[in-house]
């Protein structure tokens, strides 16, 4: 029995859901949808801010927001290192797509690897004064540990907007995928402007992951979910216009929360694959996309 | 007539291999081989599309683990013989790979590899919710009283493992070597080209993605009474889906023998390390080879051998 309660909570647990989701698709909708390059290591770069979140929290703890925050340069100079790398061994030689994603895959498959040989799979959470608390409104239920992680995504997505639609170098990265030659007569190396950008993609994953363990406990293979469903949301959202992934992130998000309330959560991690395989087969451009 | 040189190898490693169920008596060499075997199917089944067609499969557990459950499925409702699962488990994972094909028509490149990667995805959590196969608890699997004309049930899956894989090995060489082959390549190299220049491309890629489809589930049918459990971890385990590709990679994709190379070595020294020191480290030493070769030797290790007899060749002339 549907109940207009029932169906009101699951739509408020959606929209934070998926406002998390945002946060997690945002690197992947600047790297895919903007440059191209296909991380599908990005959610394993996510799993890494968890533990990075985890570790701190555990032994001083440390909000894990501020955790993530904190971190985003580490996670920069760790993005503009792997896109050097990926410059060099496969841009440049013309490579980059069957062979860069292998690269890719591999990579994400060595921090998996490493975080379990360290870890091991025991799931890990962090502690916050606010986990654990509700808000009540009405009969709407928001647990802090939903709401927080969702209005942190909310900020980081509207700082990501603002920077690049605001700034010369946001703007920039806007083009390289468009017009490198136009780009380059304005004045931009096509080769910085890459850098920059999977290093901002990189440092998202940072506050995405310090925002993943708040709402779950974690382990170290946690992160291969999330390739299906980042990968529908950037898509969906039509491939690098970040408003229009925060959309889709919402969307998926609340589909995913009425399938789990309604047929229990073990079918959920199926709805954002299957809805990236009905996507790719029928409209590849996605629904804000231009065809 | 000339007796092809490959059959005759063909010969020699069937009749070793069945010598070697006679001698060895410790058991532990066939889960070894077994093992080294079955990744060895799996790479030359990806090879098949992934190497000739340059489709990239990242979903290879899915089809290996359709395999394993269709055995697991059919064996708890019928108990059928392991001849007819393994025939079962080709037809319907053929039937998946050709579904695969299908969607190279509206797929290209990197869209494909992410489709395949979300489809075995789709099929973990279906199995996950099956419960008649075990769900996600798992179930035990019995393996077959009598054991044909072995000594025991690991050597017969041993020696059927080894029949598979140079089957498996046969059928790539045939489609590398013959019309197919060329076909293929084109498609590799420039679709659309090879399009306007008459080549079914189509047609082509539904061989190969059935091919492949189909040796992959073959490959998993057996596993089942390999393990004796079965859950959707180890089925549908990330390290398969690795394996299938970083075998390959490290062995050479454009020719048939390279994942044959690269599935023996990878496999070697695989065992080895687990063997040796953890099984944890020999995950890792599959994923820092796989990046290592794609960086530095794309053409694995068949290209660096190629490279290697042309500079010398340069000296000399």
């Amino acid at each position: 029995m549907i109940t207009l309660e029932l169906f009101l909570n699951a739509v408020v647990a959606g929209l934070m859901l998926g406002g998390f989701y945002a946060a997690v698709a945002l690197g992947l909708s600047i790297t895919f949808g903007q440059l191209d390059i296909v991380n599908i290591a990005h959610p394993t770069f996510v799993i890494l801010g968890s533990f990075v979140a985890y570790i701190l929290n555990q032994n001083f703890g440390i909000d894990p927001v501020l955790i993530g925050v904190v971190f985003m340069p580490v996670f920069y100079l760790i993005g503009t290192t792997l896109y050097r790398v990926y410059y060099v061994s496969f841009e440049r030689t013309g490579q980059e797509s069957l062979s860069g994603l292998a690269f890719f895959f591999g990579l994400m498959f060595i921090i998996e690897v490493v975080l379990i040989l360290t870890f091991g799979v025991d799931y890990r959470l962090v502690n916050a004064a606010y986990i654990g608390k509700t808000l009540h409104i009405g009969f709407l239920d928001m647990p802090f540990r939903m709401l927080v992680p969702a209005i942190a995504a909310t900020i980081m997505t509207g700082a990501v907007v603002l920077y690049m639609t605001k700034t010369f170098m946001g703007k920039a990265i806007m083009a390289v995928s468009q017009d490198r030659l136009a780009l380059q007569l304005m004045g931009a190396d096509p080769i910085k402007v890459k850098r920059i950008a999977l290093g901002i993609a990189i440092a998202t994953a940072s506050l995405a992951g310090a925002l993943l363990i708040i709402i779950q406990p974690v382990e170290p293979s946690v992160g291969r979910l999330y390739i299906g469903r980042i990968f529908a949301i950037v898509v969906l959202g039509g491939m690098g216009s970040i408003s229009g992934t925060f959309v889709a992130a919402i969307l998926i998000g609340v589909v995913e929360s009425f399938i789990a309330t309604f047929y229990g959560p073990s079918w959920a991690p199926a709805v954002g694959f299957g809805i990236l395989l009905l996507t790719l087969a029928i409209r590849p451009q996605g629904i804000f996309g231009r065809a | 007539m000339k007796i092809d040189k490959f059959w005759l190898s063909v010969l020699v490693i069937l009749i070793a291999g069945f010598a070697f169920t006679k001698l060895a008596d410790n058991e532990f060499y066939f889960f070894t081989t077994y093992v080294v075997l079955q990744g060895l199917i799996m790479a030359v089944a990806w090879n098949i599309l992934g190497g000739f067609t340059g489709y990239v499969n990242f979903g290879s557990a899915g089809f290996f683990a359709v395999g394993v459950y269709t055995t697991v499925a059919l064996n708890k409702a019928f108990g059928l013989p392991l001849p007819v699962l393994l025939l079962a488990a080709g037809v319907i994972c053929g039937l998946l790979g050709l579904a695969a094909g299908y969607l190279t028509l509206r797929l290209k490149g990197v869209y494909f590899a992410i489709a395949t990667l979300a489809t075995a995805l789709v099929l973990e959590t279906i199995v996950n919710n099956w419960k008649f196969v075990g769900g996600a608890a798992g179930t035990y699997v019995l393996q077959p009283k009598g054991s044909f004309i072995f000594d025991n049930y690991i050597e017969l899956l041993f020696m059927l493992m080894l029949v598979l894989a140079v089957a498996a090995t046969a059928i790539s060489r045939y489609l590398s070597s013959s019309r197919i082959g060329q076909g293929l390549a084109a498609i590799r190299d420039d679709e659309v080209a090879a399009e306007c220049m008459g080549v079914p491309t189509l047609r082509l890629k539904l061989i190969s993605t059935t091919a492949m489809g189909a040796l992959m589930g073959i490959a998993g049918a057996p596993f089942p009474f390999f393990v004796t459990f079965v859950d959707p971890v180890s089925a549908f385990a990330l390290v398969i889906a690795v394996n299938a590709i970083a075998m390959p990679m490290i062995g050479g994709t454009a020719v048939w023998y390279g994942p044959v190379i690269g599935a023996l070595l990878l496999g070697a020294i695989q065992e080895t390390a687990t063997v040796t020191i953890s099984s944890e480290l020999n995950l890792l030493i599959v994923g820092v080879m796989l990046v290592l070769f794609i960086t530095l030797a794309p053409k694995g290790i068949v290209g660096l051998i190629q490279d290697y007899k042309k500079k010398k060749g340069a000296n000399n002339g």
